[in-house]
């Protein structure tokens, strides 16, 4: 067991990345992310971790610089949220494409507009197909957790994609929690330097970064696509590998009191929590309800989530962002997976915490109620935005 | 002063090519012809970043490589920031002794359209944040790869297809923006123009600019026959008529002192530059005048200020 005590999760996240012995770090300051960042130049400022830290002219550069110092064979941090986000979005793509390890940390918050600083999810769907291993955490020991976790999985040479931690923003990210520190040694042990397999240097010129013609595109991509799904059992493994020196063990899709309930909420991100009180609640009512919490996006888990969830006879799932004019991005994602069944439970699709909005455990009781009547009489494929005063 | 036309000089210059031949840009392409001798000057140790535009394309459709030195091509407008990147990685890598201590010239690249526009604000951070790098902006005066639209580095009068020639509107109507001074600007050691036109001065400056600690900036005007609408064989001499009327005057600002690379006593006539390119054919005998009128300001300016570099020099001796 390491060291408990509490602290702010972006201050926890700010020292595991010290931990991580990262080289380079380069960000631009926007709510919610700021702590992370704040705390870093004070790591670096007192000598605590050697690295060159950039606070550069904006997001687009700051993941550019990142993806710069990758190339180079340095283990390079960003972090952003929400409209920073947006910004670099064009170079997470390329960052995916040219297989470059990293880490950024999302502290996720709504997009504009109405301008907003507090947290939903519609940030990162918005680069939801931008080719990086995605997770999403649901407590401070979590972020601090997958920091090593991901770049240990970054760096594998039969992985080497960027990831991305998603964090909700303020919820999590300004919080005080206790956090299970690890000692540096066995850090150490679990995620040694950085050995890029190609890197930027004159004694082995290489050309990274080269266009493709329309005879070739197809198959670099296909290339890129056939890495990332191969790269589950490596999530999976390197979550093993962790939990053994920790005791804490993750997995693709988390269960709780799931295994005879008829009616399942999914979750993604620190809501699960909540909705964790909610069952609980519920269950001691007698009421037959468990709750299914999506912990990897990216690739997306279909076997594992069909696994945890066909046996039910309906399915409420959340989404914390909106995808406008069709339903929530987290459902349509489960609805996919469930397709190929022939029996497959009803999927009734709530839109709710947007923009920071309080969901409680009796909000979720209130849609696990609301959802059931709603099958019940008919309506098996519902979506709704939770909560509007009409 | 005047020009540097010693034999011996050229002898100096690697007969390696480090940007190789068969890539695929244009007959009588000056950019190309720039960015080899960049190479040259440059040698093994050297990591370059290249922001999207001509030099990308043509050197580099997978799995095709036209580079025999490290090469990183990643976007349009992001190319000092990926330099950024490069050049801290080398500084702490060496420092962790993960990688072994040597000089290695972080070089980024990009054409006026990746500098002047949508790359100004990386640029501009890049250089203020003071990385040891050295910036490259081969400016052929318009967006030519994704054919020939109008940039800010687009001189007056120029007919793109995006500043056309109308019955209202004669091509480009704002002048050219003045790229160096904005480097300059940043107090950074080094900034140069360069003309490969001039390739012994072009050599020098990259030389020096490679040599100096902290940012530098190169601008060379890259003739561009197609963009231009100019003969291929008349790029060299475009080029020269650039220098030798005042529209691209070659000069250093090393640090903060200016310094005319070649002066003349009498520049040429706008009108022999501009004569010989399809983008002006439109002008008026009047806007031609009123170019020269404003070119023969800045020169004077520009002269101003390397005469008081010169003074500031005599004093001190």
């Amino acid at each position: 067991m390491g060291k408990r005590v509490g602290m702010e999760v972006s201050i926890a996240a700010a020292e595991a990345v010290k931990q991580a012995n990262v080289d380079v770090i380069s960000a631009y300051p926007i709510t919610p992310q700021t702590h992370i960042v704040e705390h870093l130049s004070e790591i670096v400022a007192n000598g605590e971790l050697d690295a060159e830290f950039f606070c550069v002219e904006s997001e687009h550069s700051a993941l550019s610089v990142c993806v710069g110092a990758a190339a180079t064979g340095a283990r390079a941090f960003t972090c952003t949220s929400s409209q920073g986000l947006a910004l670099m979005s064009e170079i997470t793509y390329i960052a995916s494409g040219l297989r470059l390890p990293m880490l950024m940390i999302i502290a996720n918050r709504t997009l504009s507009s109405p301008l907003s600083i507090w947290n939903d999810h519609s940030d990162t769907m918005s680069i939801r197909d931008c080719g990086w291993i995605q997770f999403f955490v649901e407590n401070g020991q979590e972020v601090y957790d997958h920091v090593f976790i991901s770049y240990r999985l970054a760096e594998d040479k039969n992985v080497l994609f960027p990831v991305i931690i998603n964090m909700d923003g303020f919820i999590l990210s300004h919080v005080i929690e206790p956090i299970e520190l690890i000692p540096q040694e066995k850090i150490d042990q679990f995620l040694p330097p950085y050995q890029p397999l190609h890197r930027l240097h004159p004694d082995h010129p290489v050309t990274m970064g080269a266009f493709a013609l329309p005879s070739i595109f197809a198959e670099t991509k296909k290339a890129q696509e056939e890495a990332l799904r191969s790269s589950m059992p490596k999530i999976v493994e390197t979550w093993k590998a962790f939990g053994d020196m920790t005791g804490r063990y993750y997995h693709p899709v988390e269960t709780y009191k799931t295994e005879d309930a008829d009616t399942l909420l999914v979750t993604m991100g620190s809501c699960g929590e909540t909705a964790s009180v909610a069952v609980d609640k519920l269950r001691e009512e007698g009421r037959s309800v468990g709750l299914v919490k999506l912990r990897l996006w990216r690739p997306f888990p279909f076997d594992e989530l069909k696994k945890a969830t066909l046996h039910a006879k309906q399915l409420v799932v959340i989404d914390r962002a909106m995808s406008v004019g069709a339903c929530g991005p987290v459902a349509s994602e489960v609805k996919a997976a469930l397709y190929g069944e022939v029996q497959r439970p009803s999927v009734y699709n709530f839109v709710a915490g947007i923009s920071g909005r309080d969901v409680t455990p009796s909000d979720f009781i209130k849609m696990v109620d609301k959802a059931e009547i709603e099958i019940e009489e008919g309506n098996k494929e519902g979506y709704e935005i939770y909560g509007v005063r009409e | 002063m005047t020009e540097n036309l010693n034999v011996f000089a050229v002898r100096t210059l690697t007969q390696k090519e480090y940007f190789a031949p068969g890539h695929r840009s244009c007959q009588g392409c000056a950019e190309a012809l720039a960015v080899r001798l960049v190479a040259k000057a440059l040698g093994r140790n050297v990591i370059i970043a290249n922001a999207t535009g001509c030099m990308e394309i043509v050197s580099s459709p997978l799995p095709y490589t036209s580079w025999r030195v490290p090469w990183f091509h990643v976007a349009f407008e992001n190319t000092a920031a990926v330099a950024s990147g490069i050049e801290s990685a080398l500084k702490v890598l060496m420092r962790k002794g993960r990688i072994p201590r040597r000089k290695i010239v972080t070089l980024a690249m990009g054409g006026d359209g990746g500098t002047a526009d949508i790359g100004l604000q990386a640029l501009s951070g890049a250089l203020e944040r003071g990385h040891n790098f050295l910036y490259i902006c081969t400016d052929n005066e318009a967006y030519m790869n994704t054919g020939i639209q109008r940039s800010s580095s687009t001189p007056f009068g120029a007919s793109t297809t995006t500043s056309p020639v109308g019955r209202v509107q004669m091509g480009q109507i704002t002048w050219k923006k003045n790229m160096p001074a904005i480097a300059a600007a940043h107090n950074i050691p080094y900034v140069a123009t360069a003309c490969p036109s001039y390739p012994i001065d072009l050599v020098q400056k990259v030389k020096k600019a490679a040599d100096i600690e902290g940012p530098a900036y190169i601008h060379i005007l890259s003739v561009c026959p197609t963009g231009w609408r100019s003969v291929p064989e008349l790029s060299i001499k475009l080029g020269r008529l650039a220098v030798e009327t005042g529209v691209f005057p070659l000069y250093e600002v090393d640090h903060g002192k200016y310094r005319l690379s070649i002066d003349f006593p009498q520049l040429k006539p706008v009108k022999e530059y501009v004569k010989l390119q399809g983008r002006f054919r439109h002008l008026t005998d009047d806007m031609i005048e009123q170019i020269e009128k404003r070119i023969r300001k800045e020169y004077g300016e520009l002269k101003e200020k390397a005469s008081k570099g010169a003074r500031d020099d005599s004093n001190r001796d």
